[in-house]
């Protein structure tokens, strides 16, 4: 059984996070994996931390990502890199919220698609997937502040690729 | 995408998506975390599903549609079914005619819950049927497979799910969908007064039909071997299979779907075979218990994996017989009341005369949480009112006199209103002052409508509860309104002369949800449009 890739979002209630797990796992399920998607929430509209986990590929059993074993590591909240940095496996890759100034994008509330584009550098889905994964998640009127800024989260991870 | 293609659901939605293509005639409920999103769903599928006040009065309409020979759903976390456990438990008696499926959504771990029960155990207790699905796909499965054991054997079914079964998304291939029976009352006198003299055989029928599903349960797929290697067995059932499996891949596994009545024989025979075996349940030892109560011999969890969720590293753990103290994680941040939020003030009036708070579930148990600190208890829904008053006549007067009752509105509908009534029946020598906290929906679990704020689940405009008019009905003497604003004195002046005043006071502070404040707001507008009515204009300050 080949395991499955690992991502776990971190933010605090109201940043969206839950809404860029959704559309990460619309990508994967769109592009032919098996996915599970799962989440603590209930009191996440309370600005408490709130943490999401996906974890996708040709066969995926518990819905939780295991502590240590994330290969992936998106936070949306300065505060919150620390917390979860023990979910990370060794070698796993960090996307951290300093990667990218809110105040750029067209929208700030997209800053979390923004790290989606990011994400997006290192996984395999299509353009098209993730534009319908938006697309499917997110209702019309916030489509293009959000491919905006999925573009612009693309372009910082790989501007920061080529500077490592 | 039409509603039969593949698609990725929540448990909750897959349990609503099946109630839609099992015919459910009717899903109703109490909104509580995990379970509140089915019903929302089914409703945005175009089911009939409305809310109830409280789980009981669910429960209640629930038997109601099966008496009638239609099916019907009723949803509400573990907790509400402890106040829908009345119905229960006779019901298992009279039986039913349409299906009648419970759906119990269990929060191991407590993510937002005030207790961790187990309510497997109420299956035992009720003597009805259960089943627990895994993940989504079997949440939709079980879902029509409960209607159809429902009934088969007139009998109202547990549907028990857990907080990872519930808020999990994964791929579900649903069915077409069937057409139910017609609806249409037949008298049965004896089968469903229960007066002892009836209720004496319905026992015994009950018995049987349990003798009768017992059978069934050591045949039913939904309780199957997955063969593997014969060193390592493991019992599981719910969300912990997908645990157990992650961690053992290679090991042979009884993976079972109908939990009550067990089936023993089926479970002697996979013991005998497998050189170790070992069961992984989360919560009570519910199916250890059972199954060494039957003569056999399994290893189950020590007592530490009795606390909170199970994962694939906790069940290695137990697999390793590895007691060693948990990695703990980092503290998050906890929640508190919004920036915004009207109610910040009766909290800071609370705590600035240093009140002893009776306070209840909902968003104002965030008042027990720094900056206010300001709340004494919270125990169960409508709690408040019955343990202020018990305060109220044992301490000395001098702290009798600090005692303030704080509710939400949606709590208050819930089980608020008995506790007025046992206000004016006994009260207490000082006086008492309950506090209704309206913000005029149900926020905690995502806003839903309720009794009191004249829209249905769907938001449509119906009937309306007025605490004020209530109170004044219920004989209260004092009955204020104080819509809250951002100014702390007034409404604190106002608890002051309430508590002085050692007369009954029902206090109603009024703010709608910060973050509901402007759908509020919309409804509110489109149904005066529509009807010209100014009934709402209360609301709209």
């Amino acid at each position: 059984m080949k395991k499955p890739i690992n991502v776990v979002i971190a933010g605090l209630g109201g940043q969206g996070v839950i809404k860029a797990s959704d559309i990460l796992s619309e990508a994967a399920f769109r592009s032919g994996c098996e996915v599970k998607k799962s989440e603590i929430h209930g009191m996440s509209q309370r600005g408490g931390s709130v943490t999401s986990d996906v974890r996708f590929g040709p066969q995926v059993l518990s819905p939780m990502v295991p502590p240590g074993e994330a290969d992936f590591l998106v936070v949306l909240a300065p505060d919150q890199v620390a917390v979860n940095r023990g979910l990370l496996r060794a070698g796993g890759v960090l996307i951290a919220p300093g990667l990218i100034d809110p105040t750029t994008l067209s929208n700030r509330k997209s800053f979390n698609v923004a790290l989606l584009g990011a994400l997006s550098t290192h996984l395999e889905f299509s353009e098209e997937e993730w534009r319908s994964a938006i697309q499917s998640v997110l209702p019309e009127k916030l489509h293009a502040a959000n491919e905006q800024a999925f573009a612009a989260g693309r372009r910082a991870a790989t501007a920061t690729k080529v500077q490592s | 995408m039409s509603l039969t293609d593949r698609q990725l659901l929540s448990g909750d939605s897959a349990i609503a998506l099946a109630a839609l293509h099992g015919g459910v005639a009717l899903g109703t409920g109490y909104p509580g975390t995990p379970s509140t999103e089915i019903l929302e769903y089914l409703s945005h599928l175009g089911g009939k599903a409305q809310w109830a006040p409280n789980e009981k009065v669910a429960l209640e309409v629930g038997i109601g549609v099966a008496y009638g020979g239609a099916r019907s759903l009723v949803t509400m976390k573990h907790v509400g079914l402890n106040v829908a456990a009345d119905p229960l438990f006779s019901v298992a008696h009279t039986g039913v005619v349409g299906a009648l499926v419970i759906v119990s959504a269990d929060d191991p771990g407590m993510a937002s819950s005030q207790n961790e029960q187990d309510n497997r155990r109420y299956a035992v207790a009720a003597a009805v049927p259960m089943l627990e699905p895994a993940d989504s796909q079997e949440a939709y499965d079980y879902t029509l497979a409960a209607i159809e054991i429902s009934e088969r054997w007139k009998i109202p079914v547990l549907l028990r799910v857990t907080t990872r079964v519930c808020h999990t998304q994964a791929p579900v291939q649903p069915r077409a969908a069937v057409v139910p029976p017609k609806p249409h009352f037949e008298h049965d006198l004896r089968g469903r007064n229960l007066i002892p003299s009836n209720a004496r055989p319905a026992h015994r029928r009950l018995r049987q039909k349990l003798s009768e599903m017992t059978d069934w349960s050591e045949i039913t797929p939904l309780n199957h071997v997955i063969s593997g290697d014969k060193k390592l067995g493991i019992i599981t059932s719910g969300v912990c299979f997908m645990h157990a499996r992650e961690a053992f891949p290679d090991a042979s596994f009884l993976k079972l779907g109908f939990t009550h009545p067990l089936p023993l024989k089926k479970i002697a025979e996979f013991v005998g075979s497998v050189e170790r075996c070992v069961v992984i349940e989360e919560g009570d030892p519910y199916l250890a218990d059972a199954i060494r109560a039957a003569g056999l011999a399994v290893e189950s969890k020590p007592e530490m994996f009795r606390f909170g969720e199970l994962n694939v590293d906790r069940v290695r753990r137990i697999l390793a017989h590895d007691n060693s103290p948990e990695p703990v994680r980092p503290p998050g941040k906890p929640p508190e009341l919004c920036d915004g939020c009207g109610h910040h003030v009766v909290f800071q009036a609370l705590k600035n005369l240093d009140c002893i708070v009776a306070g209840d579930i909902g968003c104002y148990a965030l008042g027990v949480l720094p900056p206010y600190s300001a709340m004494d208890c919270c125990v169960c829904m409508g709690s408040s009112i019955g343990i202020g008053l018990g305060l109220r006549h044992v301490l000395p007067d001098a702290e009798a006199k600090r005692v303030v009752s704080v509710i939400g509105d949606s709590t208050f509908v819930h089980s608020g209103m008995t506790g007025l009534a046992e206000m004016i029946y006994n009260p207490p020598p000082t006086g008492h002052v309950v506090v209704i906290l309206d913000n005029s929906t149900t926020a905690m679990t995502g806003h839903q409508e309720h009794p009191g704020t004249g829209r249905t689940l769907d938001h449509a405009a119906t009937g309306k509860i007025v605490y004020e008019d209530l109170g004044r009905a219920l004989g209260i003497e004092e009955v204020r309104v104080f819509p809250l604003g951002k100014d702390c004195a007034e409404f604190q002046q106002l608890i002051v002369e309430a508590l002085a005043s050692e007369k009954l006071v029902l206090i109603v502070a009024r703010r709608p949800c910060v973050l509901a404040a402007k759908s509020i707001r919309d409804y509110e507008n489109r149904d005066k449009c529509s009807t010209g009515c100014s009934a709402q204009e209360v609301l709209a300050q």
